[in-house]
């Protein structure tokens, strides 16, 4: 039994100078062949998946065929995005306990996503949550409003996913940020674009199972080094960088502020398009109802562990060394110099290419979701009058893709340099208060009309763009104006309500008959699912 | 809800507003939303109460219940856990409670 402090000399002789050694930035050997590996795997899959992928059901939704496990881990690797994967265990490495504070609530989402949206949106809905939103409404105001919310959401994420990318690949292989970015863009357009929903699933359950495997070895190896003692790792951590690593800090500053910050994490699951979209997958609202405590259990015990990695890291690793330029600076490369310190440069590499595999299956499902607000919603409902052939239908949706896809790639390099994890938290506002309120009133409430749902759509997506826009982290870091005029870092305290506020008011103002009486067969559908695709 | 619903005839066919108009259907989407209301209270309370506690009480989540382990790295993980557990919950009330009522309503349906 090794003593803290024999553990604390030992560390204190060897660390500084292994990180300084990192292959971090040098292709090796073991990096590239995990890299292409998964490459690899995933266009095979693909390439298989885009036989069976010729009308838009299984384009969109992989005719619905996929099991509710399977939703559960494709869900779980939906989610798990490079911001939870390096952002947070970056977070807990850097300024220690308020990392923690992000992990709950990125989980508590998934409980309310389950009890008030899932087997609704399941019944109600075809490829997009628009569907349920324009169910007994207008359909052409209500899905250009929904895609206009659906697209923001989708950007804002697809932003942060693809700084996470370039940052990563550019520190992985030493290659150029912009190179880094066009080589996800391909690789991600090659699935959604051949393999549509089938292929981007296999991808995001591929990609879920490597990660929690990848996270669990760095759990086990950093607890290792720790007597396998949480309290031993959490004593080093005291040790060298005092008590308050292990308190609650400086980011959620007020009790409103803590709110917001919780409305927008939790509610804004609830308004995610690439996550709604998953529901259409399953055959149905039962199996849609399995796949979210599948989800659930996978996603809560990566957020369980993952602070140990962030913590593990800081000790390690150390702060100072995290913090080089050379690593990044802002921490995400915390968990790959842990990787590499503790097994050497295969499980860096392997650790860099999961990393790797979870930009990919998260941008391809940004990517199909914000393709089908495009091509589904506009194209075929608007334009088309909902009147349009398979083959148009396919052919609008790859376009889409491409556009999309090209977008994607243009924008990681435009917002280069920003925090992934906090650009997330600002997707996550927008969903909360742009698609969620919609959705919800749409689903529960028999007084719900067109203009209700357009307004508090537009309402929730202005006042909440606006709010960042003003708040200090566009403001002051990105505008370098000297103070920001919006004093919080999260609206959605605010943006959601005014959200509710304007749809209830306007839908009592403009009473819709058409609407109400609708919302029978809507109702058998929702808690039935008599008629549904 | 079981009494009403087995003295409910069997064999009549509903129309679609009969069945949404039928003491069942009502009860069942009642059930469904109380269900559900009541666990995301639960949520509720768990989360912000953990969260505003962080936020506020910061000498109380920093008292240590180990050696160094502060009281807040419990509450997190149990913020978790019970979100978890809510949902599991969920589930096993869905599966053995709303679906086969469910299925009964479906079956009163007029093809």
């Amino acid at each position: 039994m090794l003593q803290p402090g024999a553990i604390m000399q030992s560390l204190l002789s060897t660390a500084p100078a292994a990180p300084m050694e990192s292959t971090l930035g040098k292709p090796t050997a073991a990096s590239i062949g995990f890299f292409f590996a998964i490459v690899l795997v995933t266009l095979v899959i693909t390439y298989f998946a885009a036989r069976k992928t010729k009308t838009s059901s299984e384009f969109y939704a992989a005719g619905r065929s996929v099991s509710a496990l399977q939703n559960g881990f494709a869900l779980a690797g939906d989610y798990m995005s490079a911001a939870s994967f390096l952002g947070i265990s970056g977070m807990v490495a850097l300024s220690g306990y308020d990392g923690m504070i992000y992990a709950t609530g990125w989980l508590v989402g998934w409980p309310a996503l389950m009890f008030l949206v899932a087997e609704p949106l399941r019944n109600l809905g075809k490829f997009t949550f628009a569907d349920v939103v324009a169910f007994r409404l207008r359909n052409r105001p209500v899905r250009i409003a929904a895609a206009i919310g659906g697209i923001l959401t989708v950007l804002f994420y697809t932003i942060a996913q693809m700084v996470g990318s370039g940052s990563l690949i550019a520190l992985m292989f030493g290659l150029k940020y912009e190179y880094a970015e066009i080589i996800v863009g391909a690789v991600m357009l090659a699935y959604v674009l051949f393999g549509g929903m089938l292929a981007t699933t296999w991808v995001q359950i591929i990609k879920a199972g490597l990660l929690l495997v990848g996270v669990t070895l760095l759990t086990a190896l950093t607890l290792s080094k720790f007597n396998w003692s949480p309290t031993e790792l959490y004593s080093q951590v005291v040790a060298k960088y005092g008590p308050t690593a292990l308190q609650p800090g400086g980011i959620v500053a007020s009790p409103i502020e803590a709110v917001s910050l919780g409305l927008a994490l939790m509610f804004g699951l609830l308004g995610l398009p690439h996550i709604l979209m998953r529901f259409y997958t399953v055959p149905d609202a039962k199996a849609a109802r399995k796949s979210v405590l599948y989800a659930t259990g996978l996603i809560g015990y990566f957020y369980v562990i993952i602070p140990i990695v962030g913590f593990g890291a800081s000790v390690l690793v150390s702060r100072d060394t995290i913090k080089l330029p050379a690593f990044g600076g802002g921490g995400n490369m915390a968990a790959p110099l842990l990787a590499e310190l503790l097994g050497g440069t295969a499980f860096l590499g392997f650790i860099a290419a999961v990393a790797f595999a979870t930009i990919l299956a998260v941008v391809a499902g940004l990517t199909l979701a914000g393709a089908s607000a495009y091509s589904h919603d506009i194209y075929v409902s608007v334009i088309k009058g909902g009147h349009a052939t398979e083959e148009e239908q396919v052919k609008a949706a790859k376009i889409a893709t491409v556009v999309f896809g090209v977008a994607a790639v243009g924008l990681g390099i435009l917002f280069k340099g920003q925090n992934v994890a906090f650009m997330v938290g600002l997707a996550f506002a927008i969903a909360a208060s742009a698609n969620f309120p919609a959705l919800l009133m749409s689903i529960t409430w028999k007084r719900f009309t067109t203009q209700g749902a357009v307004w508090s759509i537009l309402v929730g997506a202005l006042s909440s763009c606006t709010m960042i826009l003003l708040s200090k982290t566009v403001w002051v870091d990105v505008l370098k104006f000297e103070n920001a005029i919006f004093p919080m870092k999260n609206p959605a305290i605010f943006s959601m309500t005014a959200a509710f506020g304007v749809g209830i008011v306007v839908s009592l103002l403009t009473p819709e008959k058409e609407a109400q009486e609708k919302f029978e067969e809507e109702k058998l559908r929702t808690y039935l699912g008599v008629g549904a695709e | 809800m079981s009494n009403v619903a087995a003295k409910a005839e069997k064999s009549t066919q509903k129309s679609v507003h009969e069945v949404i108009e039928s003491p069942q259907f009502k009860a069942l989407v009642a059930k469904r939303w109380s269900v559900s209301m009541a666990l995301l209270v639960l949520l509720f309370v768990s989360y912000y109460g953990y969260i505003i506690l962080v936020a506020t009480a910061k000498d109380f989540v920093s008292q240590k219940v180990g050696e160094v382990t502060t009281l807040a790295i419990p509450l997190g993980i149990a913020a978790i856990v019970l979100a978890w557990a809510l949902t599991a919950f969920y589930v096993a009330w869905a599966n053995k409670s709303y679906d086969p009522e469910v299925e009964r309503l479906k079956g009163q349906l007029k093809h």
